[in-house]
């Protein structure tokens, strides 16, 4: 039997970035804010210090930061004529396990999204015509608008002490930033990164055939800042180890670089590890979330009942919990009815290697979000008449890491093994470098989340099952993407390229990006979303759901940029509407 | 009905005492309350393991037989050349037998509950067997197939032509073997010996950092400030190891 706790204000699950920020609020505005994380505490001097965080074979190879798949996992298929089977190992993506979650091993690369990819439906059929958005894509507007948000970006690019160009202050276009961006209140809080020679070469290139190249919007410090919480963060040192690793030098923002020296320290705010929620439980007549479930690692089962419940774990984690707890109407892809685990979505990637002969590019000189890009192909920043297909994707030369084992590039036609591969490694990597594009993912009526009919997890709860592949609609357009890539790659006139494009079924093997997004997204409408526009359930008006579950479909950018404005968009919802009056903050 | 009195409630009302250091850490296990502070407790660190020392630790995996199969696959994989040591120099083969009798040799992170079925590419790995199992079951396999094949020899004793032979036709799952899927060992076996090739060489492999030294990774340097701006230059930095002096 679950013993039961006293009562808190707040109780969040999860503690990562969106909780962390939460957190930091809620309690400003003086609530006690409890926070229950499944795995353990972390923090950089203790679990990726810079004598020992750049250990290729422990933090990637051997996953040491990551979701333990022994402890929780779904199955996987690519349409629902197969039956889903185990993701026995991580590949494709790597969710969090721990304080701090996946701010800890993010790559630190920062984008807002266009003002038209919040209204994916209606600015498609605006401009194109009622044709563009076939009734197989689940397509959706979300309900808040690019401006809306616009002060939340700013605050969170604040905190985090991102590195960039604006390219678009109050509609006036910026040189050296990105030209199709969104108006913004005000630059970025510090200065672009130093650029390294790989990017270089790839902005000349794209400049030579008419693009506009930019620098990186990055969360890796270009120089030491403060933020306006206090806490300080040091200047990159440039180590090439950001994503899947801790950054070591206090450079790379993440909650325990950015807040956690903070709201650790309040007297209104705690966190317990080793609790996993297994539950939330609510009360259908009131329409709240009265409780949630957890069990601690020794087994011990807790009740912590709350007036707020707020799911703030991966996505994967937030639809799986609202799926075992009943909340809100399970999507079926049948019928179209029902939002639980609708419109999961993802990013579809691809690459052209560059090789050089008379070049040494050092790509072990690196940041995650060290790079060069142009977006001249993104979202609807280009006319898509007659290219059927709608979305987009930055192209960018990135220079992330030269870390071995994961990165040397080989030409075509290169054996994997043997003498000459061993030769061409070692002839092509101080001399190669790589362009990728970052595609979006729209919703598709079969693409979702729901539970697994045959596969459990420790807790004897059945696995969330993920039925997704690519469509023809992300085929073309990542197509389309990799083919302006090799445009630019000719450009910077290599001794020879090899494209890679993203062909076939999604597979669950190869590492791709954790972007996966949707499962309780936002809208306007109960009957298609899970969440109003400020993240809140329209089941039980005390849960509010956190993170890219909420996204309806997936745009051309990474993710965290409109995390983070979300998160501090609901915040001041739930700080100046919802407490002062406890309800629904729109009415269905 | 729940009602927010923000402004009369008190902070401090549910039991964390002002000023003090409230990390309440419990002593077996995991589970722990942290409040009122940053926790931090001195010797917490969690280092990476010791550095292997000399060149032949005791063998705790491979069995001798195993071990002969181990040293020649990996010799063909990255062979020793003009260029220099191969993935067998480099201790691959120690660092495979530290790696297999770890966690990752028991799959202790894996889903490993059933059902069992092979599914398609695109779902991935569903072998019921550990990646300790499977070599185990593969290199008896192997040896086995390559006596029926070759006039009673195992891999370890067949000319390197006739071993390219055999591990082309295990990449391209063109062997059968007992109990285990072909191509799912030799991408197993080609993935370890490269992690092993180029892995910091406090895991037994990459001795005197052979595989940095090689394509020109300067290893565990985490300041590459003063290089930044030096586009197109060689800069021919010794490579560092996190526990191991930097060695020419």
């Amino acid at each position: 039997m679950a013993r039961k706790l006293p009562p808190v204000d707040v109780v969040m699950v999860g503690f990562g970035w969106t909780a962390a920020m939460l957190g930091q609020e809620l309690t400003d505005a003086g609530l006690k804010v409890l926070a229950l994380e499944r795995g353990t505490w972390r923090d950089t001097s203790t679990d990726f210090a810079v004598t020992f965080a750049q250990d290729e074979l422990r933090y990637y190879y051997r996953k040491a930061l990551f979701q333990e798949p022994a402890q929780e996992t779904l199955t996987f298929r690519n349409s629902a004529n197969e039956t889903a089977l185990p993701m026995r190992e991580l590949g494709s993506f790597l969710p969090a396990n721990g304080v701090g979650g996946a701010g800890i091993h993010w790559n630190g690369q920062y984008w807002r999204f266009l003002p038209s990819d919040f209204m994916a439906r209606s600015h498609n059929i605006e401009r194109y015509g009622a044709g563009a958005i076939p009734d197989s894509m689940t397509v959706q507007d979300w309900g808040v608008t690019y401006d809306e948000l616009e002060p939340y970006y700013d605050k969170f690019e604040r905190l985090c002490g991102i590195s960039g160009k604006a390219g678009n202050i109050k509609g006036s276009i910026q040189n050296g930033g990105n030209p199709f961006e969104g108006a913004r209140s005000r630059d970025y809080p510090n200065p672009p990164m130093q650029m390294t020679y790989g990017p270089t070469l790839f902005a000349e290139a794209a400049r030579q055939i008419g693009h506009k190249p930019f620098a990186c919007a990055s969360a890796n410090m270009s120089q030491p800042y403060t933020n306006p919480l206090g806490v300080t963060l040091g200047q990159c040192s440039y180590c090439g180890f950001c994503e899947k690793y801790g950054c070591g030098n206090y450079s790379k923002a993440s909650p325990q670089t950015t807040i956690l020296p903070v709201l650790m320290r309040k007297p209104n705010f705690e966190l317990r590890t080793g609790s996993e929620v297994i539950r939330i439980n609510h009360d259908k007549n009131s329409k709240r979330a009265t409780s949630v479930t957890y069990v601690t690692e020794q087994g011990e089962e807790f009740e912590q009942p709350a007036e707020i419940v707020v799911m703030s774990a991966f996505i994967l984690h937030n639809a799986h919990l609202l799926l075992t707890s009943g909340i809100g109407t399970p999507y079926d892809p049948q019928t179209g009815q029902g939002v639980i685990g609708k419109n999961y979505a993802y990013q579809i990637v691809s690459s052209v290697d560059v090789f050089f002969d008379d070049k040494i590019i050092n790509p072990f000189i690196g940041a995650g979000a060290l790079g060069m890009a142009i977006d001249e192909f993104n979202g609807d920043n280009f006319d898509h008449t007659g290219l059927g297909f709608i979305g987009g994707g930055y192209i960018a030369l990135w220079n992330t890491n030269g870390r071995p084992i994961e990165t040397h590039p080989v030409p075509e036609g290169t054996p994997k093994w043997g003498g000459k591969f061993k030769k061409a490694v070692a002839e092509n990597y101080l001399k190669s470098a790589t362009i990728a594009t970052h595609g979006s993912v729209m919703s598709h009526r079969g693409n979702h989340l729901d539970l697994d009919p045959t596969y459990r997890d420790i807790h004897g709860r059945p696995l969330m099952r993920m039925t997704f592949d690519y469509t023809d609609n992300e085929h073309k357009m990542s197509d389309y993407l990799t083919d302006r890539a090799t445009e630019i790659a000719k450009a910077m006139k290599p001794r020879e390229f090899h494209a890679k494009k993203r062909e076939g079924h999604y597979s669950i093997v190869p590492y791709q990006t954790t972007h996966n997004t949707g499962g309780a997204i936002m809208g306007s409408d109960p009957k298609s979303s899970a969440l109003n526009r400020y993240l809140q359930s329209w089941d039980l008006h005390n849960l509010f759901v956190l993170g890219a579950s909420a996204f309806p479909q997936n745009p051309g950018y990474n993710p965290t940029g409109t995390i983070g404005a979300l998160t501090y968009w609901a915040a001041d919802a739930i700080k100046n509407q919802y407490l002062k009056n406890p309800g629904p903050l729109v009415q269905a | 009905m729940a009602t927010f009195d923000v402004n009369r409630r008190k902070l401090l009302s549910a039991g964390v005492a002002l000023g003090s250091v409230a990390v309440s850490a419990s002593t077996t296990t995991q589970a722990r309350s942290i409040a009122g502070a940053v926790p931090w407790e001195p010797d917490q660190a969690a280092a990476p393991p010791a550095a292997l020392a000399g060149t032949s630790p005791p063998a705790s995996f491979f069995t001798a037989s195993e071990r002969a199969f181990i040293d020649a696959a990996v010799s063909r994989l990255i062979p020793q050349d003009e260029l220099g040591g191969g993935a067998k120099e480099a201790g691959v083969t120690v660092f495979l037998d530290r790696q297999l009798t770890g966690s990752y040799g028991k799959a202790r992170t894996w889903y490993m509950q059933g059902p069992w079925s092979e599914g398609t590419p695109s779902q991935g790995n569903q072998s019921r067997l550990t990646p300790a199992q499977t070599y185990r079951a593969a290199i008896k396999a192997i040896d086995s197939y390559c006596q029926k094949t070759f006039s009673n020899k195992t891999f370890a004793q067949l000319a390197e032509s006739q071993q390219d032979e055999v591990l082309t036709h295990l990449e391209k799952d063109e062997i059968e073997l007992e109990g285990v899927k072909a191509k799912s060992f030799f991408e197993a076996l080609l993935q370890n010996t490269l992690e092993g090739f180029l892995s910091d060489p406090i895991y037994g492999g990459n001795r005197d950092m052979v595989g940095w030294k090689l394509i020109g990774f300067p290893g565990t340097r985490y300041d590459y400030r003063d290089f930044v701006s030096k586009h197109g230059e060689k800069l021919a930095l010794t490579p560092v190891g996190l526990k191991i002096n930097p060695q020419d």
